[in-house]
C-alpha cells in the first residue's frame, strides 16, 4: 500500500523532539492499549481479522499523522475488534456487554497459514551472497514490507536470513499472500537512493523478501 | 487533554463508531474524530467489555503492563553489550548468531525472534530505523521512545543520517561508513557500541551501567565514566 506510513526519505517533519527520562507510557490508556493489543490477538484465529499492519496503514495519512502511536493502535485494536464481530459497536459504545450475545469461543487458527518468524523449510535461495539484485517496483494495495524508496534501485545481497513467510496481505487486508521464502539484508549504497545528497562512503541495508527482488540484469 | 468526566460504564458517547464494517471499506466511516478526545474513556470502555466477555484477564493486563514498566528495557540490552566487551568469545557468537548469543540471557521473545547485532567501530557507525512502521528489539531494549517512532525519525534516518546524527550531538567523521538497517522484515537489530577508553579496570556489572539505550539504536556512542571530563 502506497500511504503515509511509508515515509522513509521525505522531508518536511522538522527536528527529532526528545524528552528526557521519558516514561514508557505516557497515559495508563496508553499501556492498557499496549496489553489489550497483544492479549486481544488469539481471538483473531479463525475470524475475519485484518491484518496489524494493514489496519495502521489504511488510516489516511493526514488522521495517520494526527495520531499518537497508542491512538494508532486504539483505533487498530478497535477496529480488528469490530470487523470480527467479537465487539458491537453497541457494546463499544456503552462500555458493558451484551447480556445477549453469550460470550466468544477462542476458535483454531485458519488452515494452511504459515503465520510468523523463521520457518524449517527446505526453499532453494535464488540468490547468492555478493549478489547483485534490483528491488521489483512492485505497488499493490495490499500490505507489503517494500518501501519506495527502494524500488527499482540496485543493491547486493549481504546475507540470507533464512526462509521466512511472506507478510503481504491482499487489498483488504486479509488473505496472507504467505509463500515461503528466503528473505535478504540487501545493501544499497546511498547514493544509489539519495543521488548526491547522501555521503559517498553511507549505505543502507533493508530486510527483503525474495519476491520483492529481481536479478540486477 | 485534561478530563474528570465520571468513568462509569453507563458513559455513552454520541460517535458512530463503525457500524458498517464492510469487506471494501472499513472504519473510516466516522469521517471525524478519528482520535477521540475522551480517548481514556474509550479505551476503558473496550477494556470493560472485553474483561466481561471474558476476552482478556485484568491481571494479565496489569502484568503485561508491569513487565514493560519495571523489568523489560535498556537495562537487558546493556547486560549483553558489557559481556562482549569483556568477552570475546562471546562477543564472536554475539556478531555471528545474535539470536543464540541473546538467548544466553533469555531475551528473546516478542519483537526479539530473530536478531542480528551490529558493531560499531572505528570504520563503520551503525544506526537503526523502522521506515514502515515502529520495529525495535522490545526484548533487549523495551518498547520504543517516542522520537524513535516519529515521523521526522523514520523519514530522515535513511536520507540524512549524519544530519540526523548530529541533531542527537554526535558528529561521524567523514572517513566512517554510516551504515543505516531499516528493519523491514522480522529481524530485529541492535547495534554494539564501542568501549569506551579509561574503562579497562571496570568490571561486567560496572561497564553495564555505562551503556545506553540510544548507544544501543546507534543515535550516540558510549561515554566513558562520568568524572572523566570528556
Amino acid at each position: 500500500m502506497n500511504s503515509i506510513h511509508d515515509m522513509g526519505g521525505m522531508d518536511g517533519f522538522g527536528p527529532i523532539v526528545r524528552e528526557e527520562n521519558e516514561p514508557v507510557f505516557h497515559h495508563r490508556w496508553e499501556g492498557r492499549v499496549y496489553a489489550l493489543t497483544r492479549l486481544v490477538k488469539p481471538w483473531g484465529r479463525g475470524r475475519d481479522w485484518p491484518g496489524f499492519r494493514f489496519v495502521l496503514e489504511s488510516i489516511p495519512p493526514a488522521d495517520y499523522l494526527r495520531m499518537s502511536y497508542y491512538e494508532r493502535w486504539f483505533h487498530m485494536t478497535a477496529t480488528r475488534l469490530l470487523v470480527s464481530g467479537l465487539v458491537t459497536g453497541t457494546e463499544f459504545e456503552a462500555g458493558r456487554a451484551d447480556p445477549g450475545a453469550g460470550k466468544p469461543d477462542l476458535l483454531p487458527a485458519a488452515k494452511g497459514s504459515l503465520g510468523f518468524g523463521l520457518l524449517d523449510h527446505d526453499v532453494p535461495a535464488r540468490f547468492s551472497d555478493n549478489e547483485a539484485v534490483r528491488a521489483r517496483n512492485l505497488n499493490p494495495r495490499g500490505h507489503n514490507r517494500l518501501p519506495r524508496y527502494v524500488r527499482g534501485r540496485l543493491g547486493t545481497v549481504a546475507e540470507d536470513y533464512g526462509v521466512y513467510a511472506l507478510q503481504d496481505s491482499d487489498e483488504h487486508g486479509r488473505l496472507p499472500l504467505d509463500t515461503p521464502q528466503h528473505v535478504y539484508s540487501v545493501r544499497f549504497e546511498a547514493r544509489e537512493l539519495w543521488g548526491d545528497r547522501a555521503g559517498s562512503r553511507d549505505a543502507m541495508y533493508v530486510d527483503l523478501w525474495e519476491d520483492y527482488l529481481e536479478p540486477a540484469r | 487533554m485534561d478530563h474528570t468526566h465520571d468513568h462509569g460504564h453507563d458513559h455513552t458517547h454520541g460517535h458512530d463508531h463503525g457500524h458498517d464494517h464492510g469487506h471494501d471499506h472499513h472504519h473510516h466511516d466516522h469521517d471525524h474524530q478519528v482520535v477521540p478526545d475522551d480517548i481514556a474513556l474509550r479505551v476503558k470502555a473496550l477494556e470493560s467489555v472485553l474483561v466481561e466477555k471474558e476476552m482478556v484477564d485484568a491481571a494479565a493486563l496489569d502484568e503485561i503492563v508491569d513487565a514493560f514498566e519495571n523489568r523489560i528495557g535498556p537495562r537487558n540490552g546493556a547486560q549483553v553489550v558489557a559481556r562482549a566487551w569483556v568477552d570475546p568469545g562471546f562477543r564472536e557468537r554475539l556478531l555471528a548468531d545474535g539470536t543464540s548469543a541473546i538467548g544466553e540471557f533469555g531475551y528473546l521473545g516478542g519483537q526479539g525472534e530473530h536478531m542480528k547485532v551490529v558493531a560499531n567501530t572505528s570504520k563503520v557507525h551503525n544506526l537503526l530505523v523502522c521506515t514502515l512502521c515502529s520495529c525495535y528489539p522490545w526484548p533487549t531494549l523495551g518498547l520504543p521512545p517516542v522520537w524513535y517512532k516519529s515521523a521526522a525519525y523514520r523519514a530522515r534516518a535513511v536520507i540524512e543520517p549524519r544530519e540526523v546524527l548530529r541533531e542527537f550531538g554526535l558528529e561521524v567523521p567523514e572517513d566512517v561508513e554510516v551504515r543505516v538497517w531499516d528493519s523491514t522484515a522480522e529481524i530485529r537489530y541492535l547495534v554494539l557500541p564501542e568501549r569506551p577508553a579509561g574503562t579497562e579496570d571496570m568490571s561486567e556489572e560496572e561497564l553495564a551501567t555505562l551503556v545506553t539505550r540510544d548507544s544501543m539504536v546507534g543515535v550516540a556512542t558510549v561515554a566513558p565514566p562520568s568524572g572523566d571530563g570528556s
